[in-house]
């Protein structure tokens, strides 16, 4: 110890500082500890917070408009929609690239149904410009091999855009092989022919993917010899000369022909197709869509949409889901109260029942746990239907006339009574455990000084219990607020919750993105809630057990 | 050690008695401090509560009380003492009302209460712990049973206050129980008990959860206060010490009966059977059979053959069993103090236990090894050597023959 001087900090024996020392010793129990943890901690983490995370990303990832329609969508950015005119013949000239490209690959009706999100009836037009998708490349098809029938083969435009590792490579590969080597683009072509370059490179992706033939010598798509005249229409002559390769002849014929060839406009030929491409709207729909992410699913979730005019409402008749957030968030408040008024008396019977007694009724209020959820509900239906046992009671007893039986299930009451039912014991433990807690001298010593049965309830009993209430609320509510089956089985059109829309946007519409801005939304929602209750009450207070 | 301890209370206890009178007067002739509190009432003889043969079952089976009789009477300081399961806390529930006697009467200022639930009781109540409502402050605490009694704000106020200072915590009326020691939500609790100036006030082992020397200051502050006051005060206890530093009146309960009712000294001095005199402090016993009876000399033949002469208590023919029972520090082996032709005892010196203000010495005395001499740390006093042959002694009425 005698190199530890006054000054300097402090050291363990070996002359390492002190707290260095401490860090290293407490390392390894956190090691240790985490190793304990590890496995449940991986396990929750790859079946539980990733797909979550990735799920719940879902709602702001908006790549399949750029992705699909990449040359368009640059191209649009630059389009004022206000001035109510559709965008100029460019725009239309890249969508016939984008579009014969994606329709190629089957990606358009994707984008079709994503756009129609936003936009009802996008849909289709896709739909319909993807049949007709094959006429626009017409026209340069035939212009380029009228010029040269070489452009017919594949291996010319193999030569022409790919590099020459690439062609190397394929003219060794045989389909024994396996798969095609990975494309690699001709760096000179590539800048000086991008457009074309881009859609060579999905060609041979799609052969490589297909791997039936080579792409070499896969027949062209149409959409080449559109890009192709769209690039050489605006490239220069040194970029071109600058191209090498087999085709470098060919390529410098047509870049001299296509000067004098007649513009075409693929306008008109967008708009022959569908007249939708001839609306501003539908337009306006492709640039509030192209960014990467969007607010869109969030808007959607809350009935508003993103137009020109910036952020307003949807038309009446689409607004749903704030109705259904209201109420699913008013009725789990209903069904939470039931709760409590229900089992605040059965949890203070349990606290202060002799242990042996209280053991049994505590199997009473555990047994629903151990039933299963799907056969109590069921059993609900049985209670409730018109022709079920509560309304055949009530027909018997003369009170309910057999004509006019209550309509018990398939709205809003059968979902409260059956989710109360089923929260009951979320709302009794948490109760009874605070419950437990309180000494029974309290209420005797409010009574020793002159307090009502009543008073010394209210204002000693009821004030200490409140923990409990608080733990028992804020389970049942948020158990409430995101429950499914229960409301899809008896709550008819009335009587759904936000959930049962959010399962059917997964399921049925396979609007995941909706689907997962409406339970972010939730998440958020149940997050704000457990905020605002510990800033209240505060989570120190709410016992569990 | 105990014992004399207990012996130096008794007397104290007495010289405080004879002062609280005059402290009293003072208080109403000032008329400072708190006369609203204060029950003009001093203790008078007329019984002011009443057990009239209260039994008391829980399971229908056994009877935890059996039989009881007690009268209380105005500004009595009684307590009820007793080994756990004897009765007494259920005697006090019985008057508090939370738990109604199976049979008897129960009579408070002459009223049959039996039928009248707890809150009408007006009987002010200290619980074992405390009970202080966890959720209020102290000020909030000690206005519940004003508020319940729909007085005005600014009264309560000034009760709560007076209150506060009577028990020395005013300064701590913004403070949650939670926030204050053990010794200070005591003298919350009584002074919540004594806020609406009940007449009766019951305490239920207030001092159980203290340690030993706030333990002991508390014991005082609440004679005080109880005295001060004139209130009636029923305090429920298993420590004897507190049962006889505190008390006017002791009743020493076991089985669900009581085992004696009388002032401390009397029940130090004179305990009446065997289980109070083993209950009361300590107790050196010797087994025997009564030889015969003179008057108010038995003579008690022990079970080696040896006679003692003894004060016949529980004791009426010859040949009945009895257990001896002689106070360690009433035993002499000084043969020059004892009085002449008194039966002595051969004993030997067994251990010699030096402890400062005393000397304890254990004896073999008629084949018992537990046997205890007691002696003050005079400078005089002989020191016994363990293995010394002596022979001990005592007066005849402090060696009392009771039931075997």
């Amino acid at each position: 110890m005698s190199d530890t001087t006054d000054t300097g900090p402090m050291r363990a024996a070996d002359g390492t500082p002190l707290k260095k020392s401490l860090a290293r010793a407490l390392r390894r129990q956190k090691l240790r500890a985490l190793a304990l943890i590890a496995p449940l901690l991986i396990f929750v983490l790859v079946t539980f917070v990733v797909p979550i995370a990735d799920m719940l990303f879902r709602s702001v990832e908006n790549q399949i408009v750029s992705d699909t329609l990449p040359h368009t969508v640059r191209l649009l950015s630059s389009w004022d929609s206000s001035t109510g005119e559709t965008p100029d013949e460019p725009v239309y000239a890249a969508l016939a690239v984008d579009f014969q490209a994606a329709s190629e690959e089957k990606n358009h009706t994707k984008l079709g149904t994503r756009l129609n999100y936003e936009n009802p009836g996008l849909s289709s037009m896709f739909r319909k410009t993807g049949r007709g998708a094959d006429d626009i490349g017409k026209a340069s098809t035939k212009r380029f091999t009228d010029l040269d029938p070489a452009w017919k083969d594949g291996a010319t435009w193999a030569a022409l855009l790919g590099s020459d590792d690439w062609l190397a490579d394929m003219a060794e590969w045989s389909k024994d092989d396996g798969r095609q080597p990975r494309f690699s683009p001709r760096a000179e072509a590539a800048s000086a022919l991008p457009m074309t370059s881009d859609v060579y490179t999905a060609f041979a992706r799609v052969a490589r993917t297909e791997n039936k033939k080579s792409a070499v010598e896969t027949k062209p798509w149409p959409v080449l010899y559109t890009a192709l005249e769209q690039d050489l229409a605006t490239a220069s002559p040194e970029s071109l000369s600058a191209v090498n390769g087999a085709s470098a002849g060919l390529l410098q014929a047509a870049g001299a022909a296509v000067p004098g060839f007649e513009p075409i406009s693929y306008k008109d030929a967008f708009i022959d197709i569908d007249k939708g491409w001839s609306e501003v709207d539908s337009w306006q729909t492709i640039q509030s869509y192209a960014a990467r992410y969007t607010p869109g699913y969030f808007l959607n979730a809350v009935d508003l949409e993103k137009s020109p005019e910036g952020i307003q409402q949807r038309p009446e008749q689409q607004q749903i889901y704030l109705m259904l957030f209201w109420r699913t968030i008013w009725m789990s408040m209903l069904i939470t109260f039931c709760c409590l008024v229900l089992g605040y008396p059965v949890a203070w019977i349990l606290a202060n029942l002799r242990a042996s007694t209280a053991n049994v009724l505590m199997i009473l209020v555990l047994l629903p746990f151990w039933t299963s959820l799907l056969v109590r509900t069921s059993a609900w239906k049985v209670m409730l239907q018109q022709q079920g046992v509560i309304n055949d009671i009530l027909v018997w007893l003369g009170l309910v006339d057999d004509g006019s039986r209550l309509v018990l299930i398939n709205n809003q009451f059968g979902t409260i009574v059956a989710m109360t039912h089923i929260l009951l014991p979320f709302m009794i433990l948490p109760l009874y455990s605070v419950m437990k807690t309180i000494p029974p001298t309290y209420l005797r010593a409010a009574k020793s000084l002159g307090a009502t049965n009543w008073t010394a309830f209210w204002r000693v009993y009821f004030p200490q219990s409140v923990p409990g209430i608080g733990a028992g609320s804020i389970l049942c509510y948020i158990l409430a607020i995101g429950y499914y089956i229960t409301p899809e089985l008896v709550g008819g059109t009335q009587g759904v919750f936000i959930s049962n829309r959010i399962a059917f946007h997964i399921s049925s519409s396979l609007n995941w993105g909706l689907a997962a801005a409406l339970g972010s939304i939730l998440l958020g929602a149940v997050l704000l809630l457990y905020y605002v209750y510990d800033k209240i009450v505060g989570i120190d207070n709410v016992k569990l057990g | 050690m105990k014992g004399v301890v207990l012996a130096e209370r008794v007397e104290n206890r007495a010289v405080f008695r004879f002062s609280r009178v005059k402290g009293l007067e003072r208080l109403t002739k000032s008329n400072t401090g708190s006369p609203n509190l204060t029950n003009a009432k001093t203790g008078g003889d007329a019984a002011f509560v009443e057990f009239e043969h209260v039994q008391k079952s829980y399971d229908g089976e056994t009877l935890v009380v059996k039989d009881l009789n007690l009268t209380i009477a105005k500004g009595e300081f009684l307590t009820m003492l007793g080994p756990s399961g004897s009765g007494k806390t259920t005697c006090l529930m019985m008057l508090a009302g939370f738990e109604t006697a199976t049979h008897g009467d129960i009579r408070l200022g002459g009223k049959p209460i039996n039928n009248i639930p707890p809150h009408k009781r007006g009987i002010g109540m200290v619980f074992q712990n405390y009970a202080l409502f966890p959720h209020m402050t102290v000020a909030e605490n000690l206005a519940f049973p004003l508020e319940v009694r729909g007085m005005s704000k600014s009264d309560r106020e000034a009760k709560v206050k007076r209150a506060l200072d009577m028990v020395q915590m005013g300064k701590f009326g913004g403070r949650r129980p939670a926030q204050m020691s053990g010794g200070q939500q005591q003298r919350v609790a009584l002074a919540r008990a004594l806020v609406f100036e009940p007449e009766l006030v019951l305490m239920d082992e207030p001092l159980g959860a203290l340690d030993k020397q706030l333990r002991e200051h508390m014991q005082f502050e609440i004679t005080r206060l109880a005295h001060d006051l004139g209130i009636t005060t029923v305090y429920v206890t298993h420590d004897q010490t507190e049962a006889l530093t505190m008390s006017d009146n002791v009743a020493v309960f076991d089985d669900g009966r009581i085992q004696q009712l009388a002032p401390p000294d009397v029940l130090y001095e004179e305990p009446a059977n065997s289980f109070v005199a083993q209950f009361i402090g300590e107790n050196n016993t010797l087994l025997g059979a009564v030889k015969e009876i003179k008057g108010d000399i038995a003579v008690v033949e022990l079970d080696d053959g040896e006679l003692i002469d003894c004060k016949p208590v529980n004791v009426s023919k010859p040949g009945e069993r009895t257990r001896v029972s002689i106070r360690p520090e009433r035993v002499e082996f000084n043969k020059a103090r004892l009085q002449p032709g008194a039966h002595t005892l051969k004993a030997e010196v067994l251990e010699f236990i030096y402890m400062g203000d005393i000397f304890r010495t254990r004896l073999r005395v008629a084949g018992n090894d537990e046997f205890v001499v007691k002696t003050r740390n005079a400078p005089d006093q002989v020191r016994l050597q363990p293995g010394a042959q002596i022979e001990i002694g005592w007066l005849p009425q402090d060696c009392r023959a009771l039931d075997a």
